[in-house]
């Protein structure tokens, strides 16, 4: 029996109102339940307009040209409001400023608002929030405004918001951006947590050694079409994305350095993690 | 133009203590990162020094000059320092005038002005962009804007606060030419990252703030050795650090190129891996 795919989108081109070129080109992909897939491409390759998509942002709330589909489980995105979408999938946008309520003056507030506007009862609000708070180590400042946080911590806010609602797809568009090293690797282990759980996860991310760690696939981005797709290794150690605006992590290039020095077996596959460079490293001969 | 930071101390409210008893001497010309945890306190300590926060205890000084005797206009003449988050710094309708903004308020002459303005587009590949409102901009172009704005007013210090959040490898190849260009320039450069990896290529002196308090001021290659003052601080050691450890190089490598000459050169290439 095929089980349908948590996420489709078919064909989708999108052109914001004001804008004479589409941000996104005949798009089509799709992601299982308890899938990692991350986006990568240069800046305004269209990921955070991709983002929008997939949670209805567009074309609900920035309106403009839309054609083909986005269906987030059995809801089709342009026949349900934001606000049922929501129940569906989570959007964790890229500037958390943007994102906060501003009507809320503490982290537990701002942490408890979506769930109040779903009508949920105070004792159950009360026991998620908490338990958001924890996991996300906002514990400590539940009683702090928003605004009093610093960039790294109102990047967490952001994140707790929208983990309270308990979305079955996760979009996140950038979410470490501000974040220390290990604050990014809390938030990759909240996500890899969630995807155990059988959640689908979308994630556009700059920090490409994340993506090699915790993805299941990588699809690419450039000037608004999909232009390559795979695993974590086939895709971050290709060639092609040093033409569009990306970049070999330090890891690989050590490898490639190497295979020219003979100290990296020619056949092996260029690694985009620690564990796969020190194992090419240490087993030259395999 | 020497930074010179001493025992200084900053409550936001009674009784956190933001900074604390935070001492350092940054020379004219230097490039230091100052790296720690989200909320370590490295973006108070930075807009200590251009005045916008003012040390509840101890003393700042800027060359001759004590920050406390003196107004965030007179020192914006020595200290640029370009915000964390774009859309707190922008304020202009037209990338150009943003551009200039600074430069226009500093008094200098017309042609100095459309001079470095127009390097300062150029470098960060925004002059196509120099008619556009930013905030029809992406996010990252903006970002890019605001780091524009902040050395066309060609001050002798430049702070940076986490100027590579969200580039891409284009732009990190752009700014890390305008570092370039600004060492050339003999202009002092602090910038706050939370990319160990970019650090590690570019910046030779790290200073590490832990819950206000310094814990570390000295090499990267230093810093990036000690796992122990890293993990304390939520840092990671950069990838290059991480292999070169691993494999226990003679001396810590920071970048590719480094890591596969120590590689070559180490008695034993084979070693016997410790799976995690």
């Amino acid at each position: 029996m095929n089980i349908m795919p948590a996420l489709e989108v078919s064909h989708l081109t999108f052109t914001y109102p004001t804008a004479t070129r589409p941000s996104l080109k005949d798009v089509s992909l799709s992601a299982e339940k308890g899938e990692l897939v991350a986006l990568i491409g240069a800046n305004n390759s269209g990921k955070s307009t991709l983002c929008y998509a997939l949670s209805g942002v567009v074309p609900n709330f920035y309106r403009g040209g839309f054609t083909g589909s986005v269906m987030a489980g059995t809801m089709n995105t342009t026949e349900h409001t934001i606000s049922e979408l929501a129940q569906q999938v989570g959007l964790v946008m890229q500037i958390p400023a943007n994102q906060l309520s501003g009507v809320r003056y503490t982290v537990f507030e701002e942490v408890a608002f979506g769930l109040e506007n779903l009508g949920v009862r105070r004792s159950e609000i009360i026991e998620r929030v908490m338990s958001v708070l924890e996991v996300t180590d906002l514990s400590d400042l539940s009683d702090r405004s928003p605004y009093q946080l610093s960039g790294g911590q109102q990047q967490k806010l952001a994140l707790a918001a929208v983990l309270a609602m308990s979305p079955s797809i996760l979009v996140l568009d950038e979410p470490t951006t501000f974040l220390d090293p290990e604050g990014a690797r809390q938030v990759f282990e909240i996500l890899l947590d969630l995807k155990n759980q059988g959640r689908t996860i979308i994630i556009a991310e700059q920090r490409l050694e994340w993506i090699a760690e915790y993805g299941d696939r990588v699809l690419v981005l450039e000037d608004g079409e999909l232009v390559l797709s795979g695993t974590p290794d086939e895709v971050l150690t290709n060639q092609e994305i040093k033409e569009i605006g990306l970049d070999w992590m330090p890891y690989t290039k050590s490898a490639e350095l190497a295979k020219q020095r003979g100290l990296w077996q020619r056949e092996r596959q260029l690694p985009s993690t620690f564990t796969a460079t020190v194992s090419g490293f240490s087993n030259p001969e395999d | 133009m020497d930074i010179s930071i001493e025992n200084v101390v900053f409550r936001y409210s009674d009784d956190v203590k933001a900074l604390n008893d935070i001492s350092l001497t940054i020379h004219q010309g230097e490039r230091v990162a100052f790296i720690g945890h989200n909320g370590s306190g490295k973006t108070s300590l930075v807009k200590h020094l251009n005045g916008l926060l003012r040390p509840s205890e101890g003393k700042v000084w800027i060359g001759d000059h004590q920050t406390e005797n003196m107004s965030v206009a007179t020192l914006a003449r020595m200290v640029a320092l370009s915000f964390q988050n774009p859309d707190d710094q922008i304020s202009k309708r037209r990338v150009w005038d943003e551009v200039a903004f600074g430069p226009k308020n500093l008094r200098y002459r017309e042609d100095r002005i459309r001079n470095l303005v127009e390097m300062s587009l150029s470098v960060f590949d925004l002059l196509p962009r120099m008619n556009s409102n930013p905030y029809d901009l992406g996010y990252s172009e903006r970002k890019r804007v605001t780091l524009a704005s902040i050395i066309a007013m060609d001050t002798p210090v430049v702070i940076f606060d986490e100027p590579t959040a969200g580039m891409d490898a284009h732009e990190m190849s752009l700014f890390k030419r305008v570092l370039d260009k600004l060492q050339q320039e003999k202009k002092t450069v602090i910038l706050i990252s939370h990319d160990m990896d970019f650090v590690a290529e570019k910046i030779s002196r790290v200073v590490c703030l832990k819950n206000g308090e310094k814990r570390f001021d000295g090499a990267s290659r230093t810093a990036f050795l000690d796992t122990d003052l890293l993990a304390s601080c939520h840092l990671h050691q950069p990838q290059i650090s991480r292999l070169s450890s691993h494999f226990a190089l003679a001396e810590m490598a920071l970048t590719p190129g480094e890591f596969v000459r120590g590689f070559q050169d180490s008695p034993e290439k084979q070693v016997d891996v410790d799976w995690p």
